[in-house]
C-alpha cells in the first residue's frame, strides 16, 4: 500500500493552493458571492490555464488525469479556498458526462470546457424525485426527425451560465425505472427551455429549467437511446468524489479557523483553547478530520472498480461526510462564538459550504439506506 | 400530581385561542410560518405588541400594579403554546421581560412610573447593551467606561458594545457600564439606561451568515447620561445583570418554537417524496422525528416543572440553565430536521435581507428559508450565556454546592 500522491498529483496540488491562496482571500471570494453571476470569469480562467479542468479528464478524452485520485486533489484545494466557481457542475459532470458519451462532433464541447471557455450544467433532478437517480418524469418524444422534450428540472446548479445544458428525461418506462432514461445536450439557448435562477445560501447559482415543447434534432442525443442510467450513475459517483473531496478541504479549513482562534481568543484572562470543555471538543474535530480523509481515499480509490464496490464505497463516504461535516461545522461555529456568525468571517462561509453539501447527490441518511440496500443486493 | 388540565385551564386555552383567531394579522401569521418571524419588519413587530397590549397581555409576567396581567406558569405556557401553533410573532423580550423586571425590582419610583408605560405603549423600543468584543462570555470583563462629569448632573460613557440584537430599531439601550475600575471587576459595573438620539452615538449593522442583519454595534464617543438614568446603585450592576440574565434564559427554552418548528417538519415530510413514498413514511427519517418529539415531550414538562417552581416565589437557578441547553439543543436538531426533509431545496439563498425580496425562489414545498433558519439558529446556543457556559455552571452548583 502507498497513501502518497503521486509526483504529477503532488504538484498539481501545490500549484493550486499557492494560487487559491494568493488569489482567493476572504474579500475577493465575498465579492464574487455578492456579483450577479456569482462567479469570476478572471478566476475561471485562470485556473483553468493551472490544468484544473484538464486535470479532471483522462488523456484519451483531452486532459491529463480524469481518475478518482485527479479529481479529489483539485476540489480538496478548491474547497479549502471556498470556491464557489462551478467545477464540478461544468466539468465533471455536464462536460464528463458529453466525455462518457458523446459522438465525434458532440466530443468537440469537451476541448472548449478543458480549455475554460464554455459552461455546462446537468439538468437531472425533479421537484419530487429527491436524491434518488431513477425517478425521471421528464419525457422525450420522438416526432419524426426530432425530439421534444417537456419536464421540470429542480436545483440546476450554474444552468443561468451554461452554454450547453445536459438534461435527462425518459424515452419509455415507467417513474422510478432505470431502463428507459437518455440525455441530451441542449444548447440553453433552445427554444422553449426557461431558466429561472436564484442564488445559492452557500454560494454560486442555480436555476429551475422548464423544458417546454424544446424541439432538438436526434443528434441531440448522448448515446443510446434508454440507457442512460449507468453512465448516469457513475457521473453522479465522480461527482461524490468531487463533493466530499472538497468538504474535506473545507472541514480542514474550519479546523485550522478554530484551532487558531482557541489559541488567540482569551476570556476569563487566558486563551479559550485551555478551557478542557473547548480542548476536547477540538480533539474530536482532530479525529473525525482523519476520519473524513480516509473516507474520501476510500472513495477515490474506488471510483475505478466495479459497479457495487464503488456504488458502496461512495455512499459510506457521503453518509461519513455528512456527519463530521455536520459536526466540524456546528463546532466550529460554537467554539468561536458570535464572530462566526457573521457573514463577512470566513468560517461563516466554509460552514455553509460543508452543511450545503448534504443537500447534493444525497444525504447522510439516503446514503446510509443507499449503503444496506447495495450490501444486500 | 396532576398532568390534564383543569376546567377553569381548558377555558383560558380557548379564550386564547379565540383571540389569536380573531386579532392576529393574517399577514403576520404567514412571515413567522416557516420563518420565526426572523423577517418581520419593526412595524411589524409594534403592530402585534399593540394588538397584545390592548388586550392586556402584553406583559403577562409583570405583575398587576404595574399593568400586567399576572399570569401563573401554566397559563403562560398555555398562551406559549397556542401562540407559537397559530405563528404568532414574539414578543420582542429586551424590554418587556428582561429591563422590566430589573426596574421592577431595583428601579426607582420614578423610573417605574415613567419607563414602563411608555415601553406598553410602544414609545421606547429597547434593546440591550452587554456584550462587548472583548467581553462575551466573560462579561465581568466588559470596559466601556462611564464616568461623572464634574456637575455631578451626567455620566459621559466611551467604548463600543456589540452583538446588541435589534439595535437598529431602538430608541433606548440599557447598558453594563464600568464605573470603577480599581475594584474586583464584578464591583465596578453600574446599570445605564441610555437615549440612543444622544450625539455620540453610533449603531453600525453586522451582518450574520443567513444574510439578515439581527445584529450591531453600537459605538459611544463622550456620550452623556443623566444620572438619573442609573439604576439601583452606582457599582452595583452586576447584581441587577445576574437577575436579568435568568429571565433571559427562562426565555430561551422556547418550547412553544420547537413545538411548531416540529409541526412544520412533519407538514414538509408529508409532502416531500422519497423513494417514491412520502418521506414521513421512510422509516429513518421517521424515527429521527420521533426522538426529538419525545425529546421535546419531555422538556415542555421540565419547562412547566421550573416555572411553576419560580413562580412559587423561588428564583430559577441551575434550572434555568438546564433548560437552556436543552432547549436549544432540541430547537437546533428540530431546525436540523427541517433542512433535510426538503432536500435539494435546502440550497436556495432565501434571504430577504440580501435578495430584496423572495419572489421567484422555488419553493414548491412552501418550505420557506428552513437552512438560513438553520444556520441563524446557531446563535441559539451561544447567546444569553454558552452553552459551555451554562453546562459550568450546572456542574460548579450541583458538585462544588
Ligand atoms: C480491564 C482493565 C485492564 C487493565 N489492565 C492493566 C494492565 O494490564 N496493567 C496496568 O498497569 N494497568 C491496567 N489497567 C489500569 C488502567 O490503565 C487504569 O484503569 C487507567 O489508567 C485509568 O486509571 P483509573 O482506573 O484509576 O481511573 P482514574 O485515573 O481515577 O480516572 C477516572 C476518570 O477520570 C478521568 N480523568 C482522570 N484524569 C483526568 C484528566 N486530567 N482530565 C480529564 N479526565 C481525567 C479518566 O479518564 C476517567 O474517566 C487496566 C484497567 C482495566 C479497566
Ligand atoms: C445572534 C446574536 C445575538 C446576540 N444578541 C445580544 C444582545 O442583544 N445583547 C448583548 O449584550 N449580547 C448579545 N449577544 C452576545 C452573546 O451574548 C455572546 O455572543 C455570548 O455571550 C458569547 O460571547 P462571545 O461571542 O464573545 O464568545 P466567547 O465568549 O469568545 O466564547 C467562544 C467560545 O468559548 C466558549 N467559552 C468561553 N469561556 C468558556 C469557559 N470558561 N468554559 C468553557 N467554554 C468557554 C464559549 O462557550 C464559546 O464556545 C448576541 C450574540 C449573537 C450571536
Amino acid at each position: 500500500m502507498n497513501f502518497d500522491l503521486t509526483e504529477e498529483r503532488q504538484m498539481l496540488q501545490d500549484t493550486l493552493r499557492r494560487f487559491l491562496r494568493d488569489r482567493y482571500d476572504t474579500a475577493t471570494r465575498n465579492t464574487i458571492l455578492e456579483s450577479d453571476t456569482g462567479m469570476s470569469k478572471e478566476i475561471w480562467a485562470e485556473l483553468a490555464e493551472l490544468g484544473v479542468i484538464g486535470a479532471l479528464f483522462t488523456e484519451e478524452q483531452g486532459g491529463f488525469g480524469g481518475k478518482g485520485f485527479d479529481i479529489a486533489v483539485v476540489f480538496e484545494e478548491l474547497g479549502r479556498a471556498g470556491v464557489v466557481e462551478p467545477f464540478l457542475d461544468t466539468a465533471v459532470l455536464g462536460g464528463g458526462l458529453v466525455a462518457d458519451l458523446g459522438d465525434e462532433s458532440q466530443l468537440a464541447l469537451v476541448e472548449e470546457v478543458i480549455g475554460g471557455t464554455s459552461q455546462m450544467a446537468f439538468a437531472h433532478g425533479e421537484p419530487s424525485s429527491r436524491y434518488d437517480l431513477n425517478r425521471v418524469q421528464t419525457t422525450a418524444k420522438t416526432e419524426g426527425d426530432d425530439i421534444v422534450l417537456n419536464g421540470h428540472k429542480a436545483v440546476v446548479v450554474n444552468a443561468e451560465a451554461a452554454d450547453h445544458i445536459v438534461v435527462s428525461a425518459r424515452e419509455s418506462g415507467d417513474r422510478d425505472d432505470e431502463a428507459g432514461i437518455s440525455l441530451f445536450l441542449v444548447p440553453a439557448d433552445t427554444k422553449g427551455v426557461t431558466v429561472q435562477g436564484y442564488a445559492l445560501l452557500a454560494g454560486g447559482r442555480a436555476a429551475e429549467v422548464m423544458l417546454d415543447d424544446v424541439r432538438l434534432p436526434a443528434s441531440a442525443r448522448l448515446g443510446k437511446a434508454g440507457e442512460a442510467y449507468a453512465a448516469i450513475e457513475a457521473r453522479i459517483a465522480a461527482a461524490n468524489v468531487a463533493q466530499c473531496a472538497e468538504t474535506l478541504g473545507a472541514m480542514e479549513t474550519a479546523t485550522h479557523l478554530t484551532k487558531d482562534y482557541l489559541m488567540t481568543r482569551k476570556q476569563f484572562g487566558r486563551p479559550i483553547g485551555t478551557f478542557q470543555a473547548l480542548a476536547f471538543r477540538m480533539s474530536d474535530l482532530l479525529i473525525e478530520m482523519e476520519q473524513a480523509r480516509s473516507a474520501v481515499i476510500n472513495a477515490a480509490g474506488h471510483l475505478e472498480g466495479d459497479r457495487k464496490t464503488r456504488e458502496s464505497n461512495i455512499s459510506a463516504t457521503k453518509n461519513l461526510m455528512g456527519r463530521a461535516g455536520r459536526l466540524v461545522a456546528e463546532d466550529s461555529i460554537q467554539l468561536h462564538g458570535g464572530i462566526a456568525m457573521t457573514q463577512e468571517y470566513e468560517l461563516a462561509h466554509i460552514a455553509k459550504r460543508i452543511v450545503m453539501a448534504d443537500h447534493r447527490f444525497g444525504d447522510t441518511d439516503h446514503h446510509l439506506e443507499r449503503f444496506i440496500a447495495l450490501a444486500a443486493a | 400530581m396532576d398532568l390534564s388540565y383543569s376546567d377553569e385551564e381548558k377555558a383560558f386555552r380557548e379564550e386564547v385561542r379565540t383571540f389569536l383567531k380573531e386579532k392576529l394579522p393574517k399577514d403576520l401569521s404567514d412571515k413567522v410560518a416557516g420563518s420565526d418571524g426572523d423577517d418581520l419588519t419593526k412595524d411589524d413587530m409594534e403592530r402585534w405588541h399593540a394588538i397584545l397590549n390592548e388586550q392586556g397581555w402584553l406583559v403577562p409576567n409583570w405583575p398587576k400594579k404595574f399593568g400586567g396581567a399576572e399570569w401563573n406558569a401554566v397559563q403562560r405556557h398555555i398562551f406559549e403554546e397556542e401562540a407559537a401553533a397559530a405563528n404568532a410573532p414574539r414578543i420582542v423580550p429586551f424590554g418587556f421581560s428582561m429591563l422590566a423586571p430589573v426596574l421592577q425590582k431595583f428601579g426607582s419610583q420614578e423610573q417605574n412610573d415613567y419607563w414602563l408605560p411608555r415601553m406598553l405603549n410602544g414609545d421606547d423600543w429597547w434593546c440591550q447593551g452587554y456584550s462587548e468584543p472583548g467581553a462575551g462570555s466573560d462579561l465581568a470583563s466588559l470596559k466601556t467606561t462611564a464616568v461623572k462629569n464634574e456637575a455631578g448632573t451626567h455620566y459621559v460613557v466611551n467604548g463600543q458594545k456589540t452583538w446588541t440584537t435589534l439595535g437598529q430599531h431602538a430608541n433606548m439601550i440599557f447598558c453594563l457600564v464600568r464605573t470603577d475600575k480599581d475594584v474586583k471587576q464584578q464591583e465596578g459595573i453600574s446599570f445605564l439606561l441610555i437615549d440612543m438620539d444622544t450625539p455620540g452615538i453610533e449603531v453600525r449593522p453586522i451582518i450574520l451568515l443567513d444574510g439578515t442583519h439581527e445584529v450591531n454595534e453600537v459605538w459611544f464617543t463622550d456620550v452623556e447620561v443623566p444620572v438619573e438614568n442609573l439604576v439601583g446603585e452606582e457599582n452595583k450592576g452586576w447584581t441587577y445583570a445576574k437577575y436579568l440574565l435568568t429571565h433571559e434564559r427562562t426565555n430561551i427554552a422556547g418550547v412553544g418554537f420547537s413545538q411548531a418548528g416540529l409541526n412544520t417538519v412533519k407538514r414538509l415530510a408529508k409532502s416531500e417524496m422519497a423513494g417514491g413514498k412520502p418521506l414521513i413514511q421512510n422509516p429513518h427519517f421517521a424515527a429521527r422525528v420521533a426522538q426529538v418529539e419525545i425529546d421535546l415531550k419531555a422538556m415542555a414538562t421540565t419547562n412547566l416543572r421550573i416555572i411553576s417552581k419560580a413562580a412559587a416565589g423561588s428564583a430559577p437557578g441551575v434550572e434555568a440553565s438546564m433548560l437552556k441547553v436543552k432547549g436549544t439543543v432540541i430547537r437546533q436538531e428540530i431546525n436540523d430536521l427541517a433542512r433535510r426533509a426538503v432536500g435539494s431545496y435546502a440550497m436556495p439563498f432565501a434571504s430577504e435581507a440580501v435578495e430584496g425580496s423572495n419572489a421567484g425562489l422555488p419553493d414548491p414545498l412552501g418550505a420557506g428559508p428552513v437552512a438560513a433558519k438553520y444556520f441563524n439558529n446557531r446563535k441559539l446556543s451561544i447567546f444569553g450565556g454558552s452553552n459551555e457556559i451554562q453546562r459550568g455552571i450546572i456542574a460548579k452548583v450541583s458538585m462544588q454546592g
